[in-house]
């Protein structure tokens, strides 16, 4: 698994690491030798049809539309956009995935930032929301949000991911499902706001406070109990999402936003943050975000969001047309901090090259990897592998069910049969250039 | 930047072929055009004429052009007024209160052409004829006095007219060139 | 890179990038614990802040057919929305295993107050706390955790066992 150190640039070192990728680190912006390959023609295009003659677009010969005053996508993306689960917003969870395998970068625009509301969009006046902090606090104070403007403010960009992110996996059998439908509940964003630290600091912790208990002003007052030390640590009032104000789907007015920890625990629409002693075991952390065990326990108090990575493109939905060379690229990311190493395969995990981490990378957020593979129009197993700053790494898909278990039946897409699943994903490729989700 | 095809009635989207900038031997995918069917998009006029097509025109030639075409916005007069600048006459020199004109600004006449050609009528570009473009370039350029009445303007000519401000420029960072 | 600009009367001083406040600007309004009150929902599994009143399953039984069952069930065996009853073993069902209030749930006062805070889903906080307890009494007495006749109320509520409160693991002692 390690990459020689090749001292033999001006040659064509051979490709060691199987079924086309190159033994090398691969690295961006430079050049990647391929044995054999030069001056062959392949990978050129295989019709051997010659260019069309140009001639103007209607659009080159007319005026163009005026500017919006909001922008928003051309009408040829349109297929670029969230999948809703319940869009008749019947009273249950709704959630909306982002489309991983259509984005680029590690920004995920507002637009198409994953969300979970359990009670709808609520529609709330900021001039009259209200940020209470108390309970064993020396000094209980509320907050208007033109009073939190004024206080010192932090960026950071980062990810949000719900515990259930990833579920689908757990199927005993691999579900074919798009990038989207299994890893859709996360995303990356820049976030802008008050350290929740300050505000702390400024109503007196009680020594006897160990936990928080936060809540939001949604229909369902959604709560969850978070640990102090998170709290003090870099939990973040966010008022910003990508430089403008949080929209009402990711917690307009405000949300707590805490770097790497499950999504549940990031409470949208904030109004309320109590500091108890012990925790208040909500529903959301009594029954939903607590994991069944195969010996029969259940974890409880997970939330960390750990290592994790997948490949967005290649990937199920996105046929490859011709033999040749294409870029395999994904994100990685860990709530424990920086991701130092991505490793790609394309035999199914019998051979790994490492692949390129796109600038910048930044602790609890997405890392953005490329891998230049060339495809030879056999069968393929793609898979992309994470480690991070704390040594943590992905286990396989065997590893992680004998820790964690799996369902006896496959479970609809959109079920959570349980969470935090972080193991290696598996794309492949048969020589039609489908691409299916495998276990391997 | 990549590009997609969605095959007619398809599920799946076709995943075409990014840039793949870490590969020296990269995906080789562009297809080789041929000057001829270049020609269509081919419309840069470079100063020293490079690009002019065949053609010509007389600032008589160019004035019911003008007239028809030009005028709603540009001014009966070339002298502007109205939705755009005018393009004929203005003060002698530009300063940062405003009025860089063509006769006592721009360094090169052929980019007169260029731009009637590619951009005008703002609302029908690329509905001109090569000829009419060289009368409407020949009528402007007599308008100022910059070339005379009679003068005619082809590939040759063109290139010739001496702009009154050419040599008025100085490069910022020369460096960087 | 910072920058000053001195004015004819006055001088301002112009915050750089990367100083901070000596303190922060201590905008936090005091507020006193009967303005919080309207907001205070928060049930602790001691049963700190369990308001008073108190409710059986008797008086639960007509609330819940009037206000519940159309979402969870004539029987509460779910219809629409989630069950409330019911207790299969939870290792017969692998990792997968259907939670239910009998066969997972630490804590009883956690159904107080969720069904407090966020029931009926499209009316919530329109139940009174006497209404709270007495729903919280029916489905506890439904599935066999409370006897028919036991009174739920701020002393008797925290006190319910419920079975499968030790089987939990904290996955990250050292994050608490």
């Amino acid at each position: 698994m390690a990459s020689k150190q090749s001292s033999r640039r001006s040659q064509e070192p051979e490709v060691v690491a199987g079924n086309g990728l190159p033994d090398r680190r691969a690295l961006l912006g430079r050049g990647i030798m391929f044995a054999g390959t030069m001056g062959t023609g392949l990978g050129g295009s295989l019709t051997g049809a010659a260019a069309e003659p140009l001639v103007d677009g209607p659009w080159s010969n007319e005026v163009g539309a005026v500017i919006q005053p909001y922008q928003t996508a051309s009408r040829f993306e349109k297929n670029v956009v969230r999948t809703v689960d319940n869009p008749d917003n019947v009273p249950r969870n709704s959630r909306a995935r982002t489309p991983h395998q259509l984005l680029n970068g590690i920004i995920t625009p507002n637009g198409l930032h994953f969300t979970i509301c359990h009670g709808g969009v609520p529609d709330i006046d900021p001039d009259q929301h209200r940020l209470v902090i108390h309970g064993l606090v020396k000094r209980p104070l509320v907050f208007t949000l033109d009073a939190l403007a004024r206080y010192p403010m932090v960026s950071r960009i980062g990810f949000v991911e719900c515990g259930g992110n990833s579920a689908p996996l757990f199927s005993n059998i691999a579900l074919q499902e798009n990038v989207q439908a299994l890893h859709g509940l996360a995303s990356c964003a820049e976030w802008s706001g008050v350290l929740l630290s300050t505000l702390l600091e400024e109503a007196g912790i009680d020594p006897k406070a160990k936990w928080m208990i936060c809540e939001g002003a949604d229909s369902p007052r959604l709560h969850r109990s978070v640990p102090l030390a998170k709290g003090l640590d870099d939990a973040m009032v966010a008022l910003y999402q990508n430089g403008e104000r949080i929209q009402p789907g990711q917690g307009y007015p405000m949300r707590l936003w805490l770097p790497g920890y499950e999504g549940n625990m990031n409470v949208k629409y904030l109004r309320r943050v109590m500091l108890t002693e012990e925790p208040a075991m909500s529903v959301y952390e009594s029954r939903t975000y607590s994991q069944i065990l195969p010996n029969g326990k259940a974890y409880r108090f997970y939330f960390l969001q750990e290592v994790k990575s997948f490949i967005s493109r290649p990937s199920h939905g996105l046929a490859l047309r011709e033999p040749g060379i294409y870029e395999i690229s994904g994100v990685a990311y860990s709530g424990t901090g920086r991701i130092t190493k991505v490793m790609v395969s394309a035999d199914g995990g019998q051979s790994w090259a490492q692949a390129a981490l796109q600038d910048p990378v930044l602790p609890k957020a997405f890392t953005r990897f490329r891998m230049p593979w060339r495809w030879d129009g056999g069968p393929a197993i793609l898979q992309s592998r994470a480690w991070d700053e704390g040594g943590n790494f992905q286990p396989t898909r065997a590893d992680f069910v004998a820790m964690r278990g799996q369902t006896t039946r496959p479970p609809p897409v959109t079920g959570f049969p349980s969470q935090h699943f972080n193991a290696i994903t598996s794309w492949a490729v048969d020589a039609k250039g489908e691409v299916k989700h495998v276990y391997a | 930047m990549s590009t997609r095809k969605l095959p007619l009635g398809a599920v799946s989207l076709v995943l075409a072929f990014g840039a793949g900038a870490a590969l020296a031997d990269g995906p080789n995918l562009g297809k080789p055009i041929s000057p001829a069917e270049l020609a269509p998009w081919d419309i840069t006029i470079m100063p020293d004429g490079t690009g002019l097509p065949a053609g010509s025109g007389t600032p008589a030639q160019g004035a019911p052009v003008y007239a028809q075409k030009c005028a709603a916005c540009h001014g009966e007069n070339g002298r502007g007024g109205g939705i755009a600048a005018g393009v004929i006459g203005g003060p002698p020199r530009a300063t940062l209160d405003g009025g860089k004109t063509i006769p006592n600004f721009w360094p090169y006449a052929t980019t007169v052409f260029d731009f009637i050609r590619r951009a005008m009528p703002y609302q029908q570009p690329g509905s001109l004829t090569n000829q009419e473009v060289y009368a409407l370039t020949a009528y402007i350029l007599a308008g100022n006095k910059l070339i005379a009445e009679n003068d005619v303007m082809d590939a040759q000519t063109l290139p010739k007219v001496k702009m009154p401000n050419r040599d008025n420029f100085i490069i910022r960072f020369p460096e960087r060139i | 890179m910072s920058m000053r600009k001195t004015l004819a009367a006055a001088v301002l001083l112009v915050l750089a990038p990367g100083m901070t406040f000596a303190e922060p600007p201590g905008l936090g309004r005091p507020i006193g614990e009967a303005d919080v009150k309207g907001w205070d929902i928060t049930i602790l599994p001691d049963g700190t802040n369990l308001p008073p009143g108190s409710g059986t399953p008797a008086q639960g039984a007509p609330i819940y057919a009037q206000k519940c069952a159309v979402c969870h069930g004539e029987n509460a065996t779910g219809g629409r929305n989630a069950g409330l009853v019911g207790n299969p073993p939870l290792a017969a069902g692998g990792i997968e295993a259907n939670k239910t209030i009998a066969n997972f749930w630490a804590n009883a006062t956690t159904l107080f107050d969720f069904i407090r805070r966020a029931m009926p889903w499209t009316q919530p906080r329109t139940l009174t706390d006497n209404e709270v307890y007495a729903l919280t009494a029916y489905i506890l007495a439904l599935n066999k955790l409370i006897g028919e006749n036991d009174v739920m109320d701020a002393q008797t509520l925290p006190k319910v066992k419920m079975p499968n409160r030790d089987n939990f693991i904290v996955r990250f002692p050292d994050r608490i």
